[in-house]
């Protein structure tokens, strides 16, 4: 009698979780402005045409996603990534590869979709600077971000080393266009760190996310910090004195991905091809200012000239950025992040 | 009065008996711990001996070792737990003896205040503190309204942040055992000594001091204990600058997937624990503190 309810009580529970799962699709993004962006433009537009249910989750990153994998307990159907630590995990076996069957990216820049990662916005990897202390006219490239005679001031730099190295180089004097070149080396790598110690006196915080990007420019906790454009226009929106420039910015993009033995992954294969319509991307600068990746979204009348000009993907800003190497960061991300954490406990 | 020898084995039969019984009543506990501590423990153990590969090594270890950055890791992490505990006994052991020695009405009230810390989570006193400490936070801009101080004073992302909070939230930990051995002091053998010739000053030190120590001990080793995994805290107050075991552990896991340089730092901070309870079980009765014997 016992045994028939714990029983009757257990398969119940997995009846429910099986349920739950049947017409849910779990999304993890990385929270704040940019995922309330994501929700508003392409998740929930998108869940309600197909008529599904989606929900949201925060993640850490493909740290997560390779737990989850290692573990064989995946519960995240798509995660938004950056494109460098995508490749990565795609080389390492963590995510599944796309159906661009199903996918229409015959509209898509060449770069912005990869065989486990279809883009799904245009960012920067800038530096931005406080009003109240410089002016409109702050630093205009890595040199001046490293300049603390010129902008004395206190600065906030990455806790990861995604992002943290180039910008380095550049200030020690490196054309963008041979960054990658010096980096291709542990001596090229350590070079770059050098350069982060020599400023490291002058750098009060290293942040772990966007979210605490903006916070310090509108506390005015740090003078300058580096970080991703969109999270500095929505702190402007918000009141926080900060300007950036595309100057030397490092141009990305964000794409989704699906997590190798993801409990939906047709259903999140369906959904990827929804939210890379023109129709739902269209509205993603609305909220933060972020390039949409599929062309058309250019040409469906609802981004206006002057918010095209503004985006990171414009060609007048593209032409004065230096584009990520997806290549680069699939073959060197894990040595230079062990290195950039030994640096960090100096 | 002597027992009889029939009477003696009676007793111990009954003695055995009662051992039984008693440790039968204790079974479920002694299961759980053994499910919940002694596996789990065991198992860390056993993942901090395989490489990256999967096969048994000591690869874990040996980074340990190599590298420079694990030595300064663990010297932060002692560092800022011995500080924390003695600003927690230079704060809490007067603050303790306060309460003692007021009418048990207001004392009541003052432990409630001690111990509302507890009823809000860690989180969010962690990110009050970054709001009072920051640049421009409350205690920088009032302090400059006032005329205390003319420049912002770095309070935060900083050592001085990180003890700040975690001195904030380690207080109660120290002053609860010690507050409870204060009460048990009897008021009587101060009085003795007031009244053999000792001044005030004399009758603490040679007389309510000593008798507090169990409780001054329990309370160090507890804050002391507890600040070596500290991990909250440090990371949000500490501005990435203050980088203690505990936040290499996740980064391990985080950063590069590596069960078994995470568990190798486990093993290291538990063993390091534990040599410290040694030590310090030399130099007490550790039994006599966890018991609170009187």
């Amino acid at each position: 009698m016992k045994h028939k309810m714990t029983f009757t009580l257990v398969s119940a529970l997995f009846a429910t979780t099986a349920m739950a799962h049947a017409d849910d699709l779990t999304v993890a993004s990385w929270g704040g402005s940019y995922q309330e962006a994501q929700s508003k433009a392409l998740f929930e537009p998108a869940a309600k045409a197909m008529g599904i249910d989606v929900k949201q989750e925060t993640y850490g990153g493909m740290s997560d996603v390779k737990l989850q994998v290692s573990t064989g307990q995946v519960t995240l159907d798509i995660v938004a990534s950056g494109s460098g630590s995508a490749a990565r995990a795609g080389a390492e076996g963590m995510l599944e590869e796309l159906d661009y069957d199903v996918i229409d990216v015959s509209n898509f820049g060449p770069t912005l979709y990869s065989k486990y990662c279809v883009g799904g916005d245009v960012f920067s990897t800038t530096y931005a600077w406080n009003t109240d202390t410089y002016g409109e006219n702050g630093p205009q490239s890595w040199a001046d971000f490293w300049d603390v005679e010129k902008f004395p001031g206190k600065r906030a730099y990455r806790n990861k080393v995604a992002g943290a190295l180039e910008p380095a180089l550049m200030a020690d004097g490196v054309a963008p266009e041979d960054v990658y070149k010096v980096l291709d080396s542990e001596e090229g790598i350590e070079r770059a760190l050098n350069k982060i110690r020599e400023l490291r006196p002058n750098i009060d915080v290293f942040w772990s996310s966007g979210a605490q990007q903006a916070q310090l420019m509108k506390d005015g906790e740090v003078d300058m910090t580096t970080g991703w454009n969109g999270r500095f226009d929505n702190a402007k929106k918000d009141g926080a004195k900060v300007a950036y420039s595309y100057n030397q910015a490092l141009l990305d993009y964000d794409c989704f991905a699906i997590p190798k033995g993801a409990p939906n992954k047709d259903l999140a294969m369906k959904f990827l091809a929804e939210i890379s319509k023109p129709e739902y991307q269209d509205d993603l600068p609305k909220y933060i200012t972020y390039g949409p990746t599929n062309n058309l979204a250019f040409e469906t009348g609802v981004i206006d000239a002057a918010t095209a000009a503004g985006l990171p993907s414009s060609p007048e800003n593209a032409a004065k950025q230096l584009p990520i190497s997806l290549e680069w960061y699939a073959k060197w991300e894990t040595v230079a992040s062990e290195m950039y954490q030994e640096m960090m406990t100096e | 009065m002597q027992a009889t020898p029939a009477n003696a084995s009676g007793l111990r039969v009954d003695e055995k008996l009662e051992r039984m019984k008693l440790f039968g009543l204790s079974s479920p506990a002694l299961l759980l711990v053994l499910v919940i501590l002694v596996i789990p423990v065991g198992w860390l153990f056993y993942v901090s001996f395989l490489g990256g590969n999967g096969q048994f090594s000591l690869e874990n270890y040996q980074r340990m070792v190599e590298r420079s950055s694990y030595m300064r890791i663990f010297r932060t992490t002692f560092e800022v737990s011995l500080v924390t505990t003695g600003l927690c006994i230079l704060i809490g052991y007067p603050l303790a003896y306060f309460l003692s020695q007021i009418p048990p009405r207001i004392a009541n009230l003052c432990m409630i205040t001690v111990l509302l810390p507890f009823w809000t989570s860690l989180l969010v006193r962690t990110y009050a503190w970054l709001v009072l400490l920051q640049k421009q936070g409350l205690i920088n801009e009032w302090a400059m309204a006032l005329g205390l101080w003319d420049e912002p004073i770095k309070m935060v992302h900083n050592m001085t942040g990180t003890l700040i909070g975690m001195v904030h939230i380690m207080l109660p930990f120290l002053i609860l055992p010690v507050y409870g051995s204060m009460k048990a002091v009897d008021r009587d053998y101060v009085k003795a000594a007031a009244n053999l010739g000792a001044s005030p000053r004399r009758a603490f030190w040679d007389v309510f001091f000593p008798l507090t120590m169990p409780g001054l001990f329990a309370g160090t080793l507890m804050v002391f204990i507890l600040c070596l995994g500290f991990f909250v805290t440090p990371a949000v107050l500490g501005g990435g600058k203050v980088i203690m075991v505990s936040m290499k552990i996740v980064s391990n896991i985080e950063l590069f997937v590596s069960w078994g340089a995470a568990s190798a730092l486990g093993v290291v901070l538990l063993a390091l624990t534990f040599a410290i309870l040694w030590v310090a079980s030399r130099f007490l009765k550790l039994d006599q503190i966890a018991g609170g014997g009187h």
